[in-house]
C-alpha cells in the first residue's frame, strides 16, 4: 500500500517556478511531483553535486569526486554499507562538513559559498539525537520556527498543529528525554520539516528503531513525500532504499558504483531468481558445484554461512539444486527462492555484502 | 494521519532569513532557558560570593580576627570590586564554557543550533551576548551582597562613566573566555578547567588585595599581569570605590585586548569544532 502511495506520480516536468514558487510542489496538490522525465530544467533539480569529494585530516578519501543530481519531489536514496560516505555526503549538502574540492548547490545556491542561504533551505535530521534537552517537546517546535523568522504567534500555532499530526500532542509538554526512540525520532522530523525546507535530508532515519517505529517512520516520509516534499536519505538498510525512495544511488568508498530507480537497478543484475541454500560441507566447494551444474545460473557466493545462487530462468531449479547438492555429499537443511533486491546488487557491483 | 504538506509554503521563496531574526530568536531561546533555570542560577550564583564575604567581612570582624591590614571598613571596601569580578568570571565559564563543553561533547545539541539560517561565527558570538547578560545578572544579584553583608560599612563612591562602559565590557570579556574554553575543553577534561584554571586565576586575580600592594612582591605584580580578572576586579575598583586602582589607561585597552584575543580563538575555536 505504502509503495503504491509513494509512486503516485504525474508527469509534471518541465514546469517552470513562477513567483518564486513551483506549480509541482503546491500542498494543495498532493501527490503531483515529478517522475523520471527527460525535460529536467534548473528549475527541476533541487539538490546537485559537481565532482564532490572530501579527504579527511590523515588522508582518508571519505568521498570521491560525487556526481549527483537530485529532482523536485522526489525521494533520493544513498545506499551503502557504514563508511561508505553517505553520511559525509549529506555533511557537504548541509554546511557541516566540509568540501575538499567541489561543489554542493541546493536550489541554485552554493552551499559552501552561502551557508547561511542554504541553511534556510534544508532541513535535516542527523543520526544522533540533537533535540533540545532543555526545552519540552513543543518548545522544541516553537523555538525552531523562530529561528527561522517565525512570530512566536505563529510559531506556537504551527507547532501545535505539527504535533497532532505527529501524533505527539499528548507528549507536548515532556522533556524530550522521556520521549521514546520512535517519538524522539518523530519530533527530529516535525521540527525539520516546520521551516517548510526545499529539501529535507535524512541520515540514516530508522536506524536503532524498532521494527514498528521504522513502519511508523516509513509512513510518515510517505505522506511527506505525497504532499511534494523532496527528501534525501542516506540508508543501509536496502529495504529502506527499495520501499521508498524513487530513485537510489548505490555508493561504496566514496563513489557512486550505480544510479537508477529501485526496479531499473535490480533488472538490471540480469536475474530474475537468487536462491539462497544452506546447507554442511565445504560451502565454497558447492558453490562452484551449483553454478557450474545448474543450467541458467549465473554466479554463486558464499554470503553469510549460506551459498547465494543467482539464476535466469529459474523454472524447476529448486529440485535440481537438491539434487546436485545430495549426489556430492552436501545435506541441504533449508532453500529459499528471491527475486534479486537492492542487496543482490550491491553484491554483483562490490563483490560484500551491505552488512560488511 | 492527516497529510503531512512539508514544502515551501513559509513565503521564503528567496530562502533567506533575516541574519537578525535568527539571532534574536537564539537569544530569546537561551533567555527562556536561563528564566525557566532561575531555582538553580540564583543559588549557583550567590552561594560562592555570599560564603565569601560573610566569612571575610562578617565573621572575622565578629571573632577579632586581623584581615586586611588598616581596618576593617577597608578590607570591605576593597573587597566589593574583587566579589563583583570574581562572580563575572565565574558565570562567564559557567553560563557558556560548561553548556558548550556538553553540546559539543555527548549531546550533540550543537548540531542542531548551527543549523539555524546564520553564520557559524554568529551562533557563536549569540552563545557570548547570552553569556554577558548572565554575567550582568549575576553581579546586579551579587552586589548588595556585598555592600550590605559586611559588619562594617562599605564605602562606596559610584563613578557612573566607568561603572556604565566597564561592566559591559568586564561581561562580554568573561563570556569570550568562557567561548574560548569551552571549545577548548571536552567533558572528560573540563573538571581541570576550573582545577587548574579557574581558582589560580581567581586566587591571584586581584580579588583579596589591591594590584598596587603586590608591589611588595615585584615578581607577582608582573606574573599577574596575565590574569584578566586582574583588570576586571581594579576596573570595579574604580567604577565604585575611593580604593587606590591600577590606572584606567591600562584597564580599558589591555580589557579590550583580552576581550578580541578571546573572542578571536572562541570563534576559531567553535568553527573548528562544529565544521568537519
Amino acid at each position: 500500500m505504502l509503495g503504491n502511495q509513494l509512486r503516485t506520480g504525474g508527469e509534471e516536468g518541465g514546469r517552470r517556478v513562477q513567483d518564486g514558487r513551483d506549480p509541482t510542489i503546491d500542498p494543495t496538490r498532493p501527490g503531483v511531483h515529478v517522475s523520471g522525465t527527460a525535460t529536467d530544467t534548473v528549475t527541476d533539480t533541487v539538490i546537485e553535486t559537481i565532482e564532490l569529494t572530501k579527504v579527511y585530516p590523515g588522508g582518508v578519501t571519505a568521498v570521491d569526486g560525487l556526481n549527483l543530481s537530485v529532482r523536485r519531489s522526489e525521494i533520493f536514496g544513498l545506499l551503502g554499507p557504514n563508511g561508505a560516505g553517505k553520511t559525509t555526503t549529506a555533511g557537504m549538502l548541509t554546511t557541516r562538513v566540509v568540501p575538499t574540492s567541489g561543489r554542493a548547490v541546493v536550489r541554485g545556491v552554493d552551499v559552501w559559498k552561502h551557508p547561511a542561504r542554504a541553511k534556510s533551505l534544508i532541513g535535516v535530521v542527523p543520526q544522533s539525537n540533537t533535540l533540545d534537552r532543555s526545552l519540552d517537546v513543543r518548545d522544541n517546535l516553537v523555538f525552531h520556527g523562530r529561528f527561522f523568522g517565525m512570530s512566536p504567534r505563529v510559531a506556537r500555532a504551527e507547532a501545535d498543529q505539527l504535533l497532532e499530526r505527529f501524533r505527539l500532542t499528548e507528549r507536548a509538554t515532556a522533556p524530550v528525554l522521556a520521549l521514546s526512540g520512535g517519538m524522539a525520532q518523530r519530533l527530529m522530523v516535525a521540527r525539520a520539516v516546520m521551516h517548510r525546507p526545499a529539501v529535507l535530508f535524512l541520515d540514516e532515519p530508522t536506524a536503532g528503531l524498532d521494527p514498528q517505529s521504522r513502519i511508523a517512520m516509513w509512513e510518515i516520509l510517505g505522506e511527506l513525500h505525497t504532499g511534494g516534499q523532496t527528501i534525501l536519505l542516506t540508508t543501509h538498510y536496502m529495504e529502506e532504499a527499495d520501499q521508498l525512495c524513487d530513485r537510489v544511488a548505490i555508493i561504496d568508498r566514496g563513489k557512486m558504483l550505480a544510479l537508477d530507480t529501485p526496479e531499473a537497478l535490480k533488472a538490471s543484475t540480469g536475474i530474475d531468481t537468487v536462491v539462497t541454500v544452506a546447507a554442511d560441507g565445504d560451502l565454497s566447494a558447492l558453490a562452484a558445484l551449483l553454478l557450474d551444474g545448474i543450467d541458467g545460473a549465473t554466479h554463486a557466493t558464499v554470503v553469510e554461512g549460506n551459498v547465494q545462487l543467482e539464476v535466469r530462468g529459474a523454472a524447476g531449479v529448486l529440485p535440481a539444486v537438491v539434487e546436485l547438492a545430495d549426489r556430492h555429499g552436501h545435506r541441504v537443511s533449508d532453500l529459499s527462492v528471491n527475486e534479486p533486491t537492492l542487496e543482490t546488487v550491491f553484491i554483483k557491483l562490490t563483490g560484500k555484502d551491505l552488512r560488511e | 494521519m492527516s497529510e503531512l504538506t512539508g514544502v515551501d509554503a513559509a513565503g521564503t521563496s528567496d530562502g533567506q532569513v533575516p541574519v537578525g531574526v535568527a539571532f534574536r530568536a537564539l537569544l530569546a531561546r537561551d533567555l527562556y532557558v536561563l528564566r525557566h533555570n532561575m531555582r538553580e542560577f540564583i543559588p549557583r550564583t550567590v552561594l560562592q560570593p555570599l560564603l565569601l564575604v560573610f566569612v571575610f567581612t562578617y565573621v572575622f570582624p565578629k571573632i577579632g580576627q586581623g584581615i586586611g591590614g588598616d581596618g576593617d571598613a577597608a578590607f570591605s571596601t576593597m573587597l566589593v570590586a574583587g566579589v563583583l569580578g570574581s562572580v563575572i568570571l565565574f558565570q562567564g565559564v559557567q553560563s557558556v564554557a560548561l553548556p558548550l563543553v556538553s553540546e559539543f561533547g555527548y549531546t550533540r545539541e550543537i548540531e542542531d543550533r548551527v543549523l539555524a539560517p546564520l553564520p557559524v561565527e554568529l551562533v557563536a558570538v549569540q552563545k557570548v551576548v547570552a553569556g554577558a547578560l548572565q554575567c550582568l545578572i549575576a553581579a546586579l544579584i551579587v552586589f548588595p551582597i556585598a555592600y550590605f553583608v559586611p559588619a562594617t560599612a562599605v564605602d562606596i563612591s559610584y563613578n557612573w562613566p566607568v561603572l556604565l562602559t566597564f561592566t559591559p565590557l568586564a561581561c562580554v570579556a568573561a563570556a569570550s573566555l568562557g567561548l574560548m574554553f569551552g571549545t577548548m575543553f571536552d567533558p572528560r577534561t573540563v573538571p581541570l578547567l576550573f582545577g587548574i584554571i579557574v581558582v589560580p586565576l581567581t586566587f591571584l586575580g586581584c580579588i583579596y588585595f589591591p594590584w598596587q600592594s603586590l608591589e611588595a612582591i615585584p615578581w607577582l605584580q608582573v606574573a599577574v599581569l596575565f590574569n584578566p580578572l586582574v583588570y576586571i576586579s581594579e576596573g570595579f575598583r574604580a567604577a565604585l570605590t575611593p580604593v587606590p586602582h591600577m590606572s584606567l589607561w591600562a584597564v580599558y585597552p589591555v580589557m579590550v585586548g583580552f576581550t578580541a584575543l578571546f573572542l578571536w580563538r572562541g570563534i576559531s575555536g567553535f568553527r573548528r569544532r562544529v565544521l568537519a
